[in-house]
Order: structure tokens, then sequence, then C-alpha cells
């Protein structure tokens, strides 16, 4: 899709784009990720993080949260879902709304 | 008609083939093109035996309760029947993601629009060339190829994640690589480059199509060629043609295990192409509750799993993987729905039936059959333009 993308940081506001669907399944209980002809099945802490990516809250807020909420190291968590929110980017499953302005 | 009130499967069946992730839709077989490959029966339904609006809105609330995740539009045509914006906008309703398969030559910004509105998730187009010469001859059909390219620029004007799907054969797979750069010029996010697989029509043109052993190691090139230079910026899926492959393809990802097809008059198929069967009968959406379908068909179950099936497969270290090939094509080529699929060289078929019909490549004439509802038209003979294919 898109040319030359930038790797997400602190200040990114990472988003689903409108085709990207994060669901819950009740038939098999768990939670989905919908995209064109893709089921993905995040784990539970991929879900967490899906859940607060809302184009508005940056990736650094993002890791301030999780860590209030697992009382865990900010940065270690910044570290993981940057990494994890850009192999997401990489397919087109997720946007970055900082750079739209 | 245990677990008809829940909506859904009952435990054991869960447990026993699984709760199914994608529906193909084909809501018409009407189609203004009349590709020679179309993986509709040649026994089209006509619109009379359609299913109806409310009909549809049901169904998609009862493949919503079942678990199903994605549902394709597809046909036929699926844009030839007014309602579908009303059937886009219940399946968003319900939770399913949908798709859009279409050949778009119909198709207007308007329509798109209102159908993205109603909450269309992803649209396909289909391509038969990367030139206009080719490609609507190919589909029967004048000015086909321009409307394409028309209509991609729309899907991607409204944000809407684009596939170019395009089917392969003798005819033109010279032409995968401007197939490839045609895509990465639409905006397209992915690219299915699909070999033609030989049933029903394709079948009848099967001299036709089938394409050379030097073409196809030359697309697997092109395709690997491409993927390493594109990455995530064009995803390709690409369908190996299984007459050149020695084992045969996981069909559907085995029979009725994830997937269904349900015909224009409701019939629930195990894949599109499964009414080429002729000895099998579906049960319908009109008689029965999907859920009760999915778990008791008898059709569905004839072929599910491995205990039905025959040597050479019900020893083979591979059944699970593959799960004996394609019963379709097993059909076609042998006669019985239950042989190994031929396309397999354990299968005692295979030199017979594949070597004839790797012949078909290097003989064939390129004369196509068109799809129609009155049961094929041979392609008018004209002057040969140039030699230039």
């Amino acid at each position: 899709m898109s040319e030359a993308r930038a790797a997400l940081g602190p200040q990114s506001r990472p988003a689903l784009p409108r085709f990207v669907k994060l669901r819950h399944d009740r038939a098999r209980g768990i939670w989905v990720l919908l995209a064109p002809e893709r089921v993905l099945v995040p784990d539970e802490t991929a879900v967490e993080v899906l859940k607060l990516c809302d184009g508005a809250t940056t990736l650094d807020e993002i890791a301030a949260a999780l860590a209030r909420r697992y009382d865990a190291p900010r940065a270690a968590i910044l570290t993981d879902i940057a990494a994890m929110l850009d192999d997401l980017a990489a397919k087109g499953f997720l946007r970055d709304m900082s750079e739209a302005s | 008609m245990d677990g008809d009130t829940m909506g859904g499967l009952s435990p054991a069946a869960t447990a026993r083939f699984g709760i199914p992730v994608a529906v193909l839709a084909e809501i018409t077989h009407r189609c203004p093109l009349q590709c020679p490959y179309c993986s509709n029966p040649v026994e089209m339904e006509r619109a009379q035996a359609e299913l109806s609006t409310e009909d549809w809105l049901r169904v998609l609330g009862e493949l919503a309760d079942l678990g199903v995740l994605q549902v394709h539009f597809s046909g036929g045509e699926p844009l030839v029947r007014r309602d579908l914006e009303r059937l886009v906008a219940r399946a968003a309703e319900v939770g399913l993601y949908t798709n859009l398969i279409t050949s778009a030559v119909t198709l207007t910004r308007e329509r798109l629009a209102a159908l993205a509105e109603a909450g269309l998730d992803h649209v396909q187009i289909s391509f038969q060339s990367s030139e206009e010469g080719l490609g609507n001859r190919i589909g029967g059909y004048r000015k086909g190829h321009a409307k394409k390219l028309e209509a991609a620029t729309w899907v991607r004007d409204l944000d809407l994640p684009l596939t170019v799907n395009a089917v392969m054969h003798r005819q033109n797979l010279h032409q995968l690589p401007e197939i490839i750069e045609m895509a990465v010029a639409l905006d397209a996010a992915r690219l299915e480059v699909a070999n033609v697989q030989y049933y029903g029509w394709a079948l009848r043109n099967r001299a036709a199509l089938m394409p050379t052993l030097a073409q196809i190691e030359t697309a697997s090139a092109v395709v690997e060629a491409a993927r390493a230079r594109l990455g995530p910026r064009l995803v390709i899926d690409y369908v190996e043609p299984d007459y050149y492959a020695a084992r045969p393809k996981k069909c559907m990802g085995g029979w009725g295990r994830q997937f269904f097809n349900i015909s224009p008059s409701g019939k629930v198929l195990p894949c599109h192409a499964a009414e080429t069967i002729t000895a099998l009968d579906f049960d319908s959406v009109r008689d029965r509750p999907l859920a009760w379908i999915w778990e008791h068909s008898h059709a569905l179950n004839l072929y599910r799993g491995t205990d039905w099936m025959p040597e050479p497969c019900r020893g083979c270290a591979h059944k699970e993987e593959d799960y004996g090939g394609c019963r379709c094509q097993a059909f076609a080529l042998t006669g019985e729905a239950g042989a190994t699929d031929p396309a397999c060289a354990l299968s005692p078929r295979h030199e017979e039936i594949f070597a004839a019909a790797l012949r078909d490549s290097a003989t064939g004439s390129d004369r196509f059959t068109y799809r129609n509802f009155a049961g094929g038209t041979l392609e008018p003979v004209t002057e040969p333009a140039d030699d230039a294919g």
C-alpha cells in the first residue's frame, strides 16, 4: 500500500483502519482480527493493546496504561508493543494517525 | 433437529469438524461476462430460482450465529442483484466481515459509495488480462477491461482495500509481470494469482487453457521475484496448478471443514464446484436451518475427515495434509468422487490422465467455448489479427 512507512514511535497514534475489525467471536470464545481474506487470532496481550488503539492515544500513553495495569516496566512494554504493532502496520492492518496531520 | 433453537452447533459437531470460518454467498449466476473458465456449474441456476431478499437476510443471521466470520458476496456477478446493498448492511449488522467479489464492469461510483456506506469491508475485482485486447476477448465483453481499471480507482478513492484477482492460463500467463505491475499501480493490497482449476466450464475449455510446464516454471519464478521485491506492499497469493504438482491440493482445507458455499437457489455446497459431482444431493437453506445442514447434511458428511478414503489414501502418511485432494477433480477425471485425486502421483490413474491433459497444452486450439445460460457458445472464428501473444 503506502510507500516508505516510518516505524512506530512513542508519539505515534495507532488505529485500526476501517476495514480491519477487532471482534469477540462468541462461537469460539476468542478475539479475532478480521482483514481482507484473513482471520488473525491475537493473543491476550495484543487484544488489550488493540483495544486502546483509537487513533487519539499515543503509543507512550498506551504503554503507560498497560504498565499501571500489569505493574510492569513501561519502557519494556513500549518496546514490545511497538514491535507487535509495527508488524501489523507492515501488513497494512494498522495506521499511525499522527502521520495524517 | 437438536441445536436448532440455539442457532449454533452441538459441542460434538464442533469437536468433530469445527466451525466454518468463511462462506461464499453466490447470490446469482447471472453475469455480463462469459469467461470460459467460470467456476459456476455448466447447468446454471436462473433468476427465478434465486433466493429472495428475505431468505438472504435470514441466512446471513444464521451464518453469524453459526460462528462464520467472513462472507464473500459473489456470483455470477453479485452487482446484478439490486438488493446487494441490503444484504451487505445486514451482514455488517450481524458482525460478518464483508467481501465483494466482482467483475466490476457494471459498477458505478455511486453504487460503490452506497455499498461502502452499507458496511462493505473489502473489494476484489477480477482481471482477465493486463491489457484490453485479450482481457475483453477472454471475458467476452467489450470495454470490460477499461471499466475494471476505472472501478479499481473508485475502490481506493473510498479507502476500501482492493484485491486484484487474476485467473491464469496458457493464453495470459506471459502477462504475469504486467499483471503484477498493474496491481501495484492500482494500489491493491493483495493480488491473487490463481491458475485455472479444471472442472465445469474450464474442463470443457481445457485444451484452450492448459499451460505448458515452461510457462508454470516461469510464473513461479516471477511470483518469487515480485514477492522479494515488493515485500508487504503487495501480498501475492499464488495458487499453483496441481496438474504440474506431485501432491494434490488440500482442497478447501478439507471437505466440509472450514468453508461452504451457498448457491443462488440456496443449496449448501462444500465448495463452489461441488455441483459438478452429479451424484450428490445438497440440502437447501429453504428447507433446513444452516446449523442443521452444516452438522447433518449427507453430502457434507460423505467426504469429511479420513474415514471415507480408499487406498492409497487410507494408508498414506499425507492423508491429514491434503485430505486426498479435490473431490470435484476426482469425479471429473475418474467418474468417482471418492477416488484418490489423480493430481496425486500416488494415484493409479495419475500417469494416464495427466499425460493426456498435458498434451493439451502443446496441441490444443486457443478457441474458447464461452460460458452462458445456453450451455456454451463457441468463440467465433476471426482472421488472425496478430501473433504477438
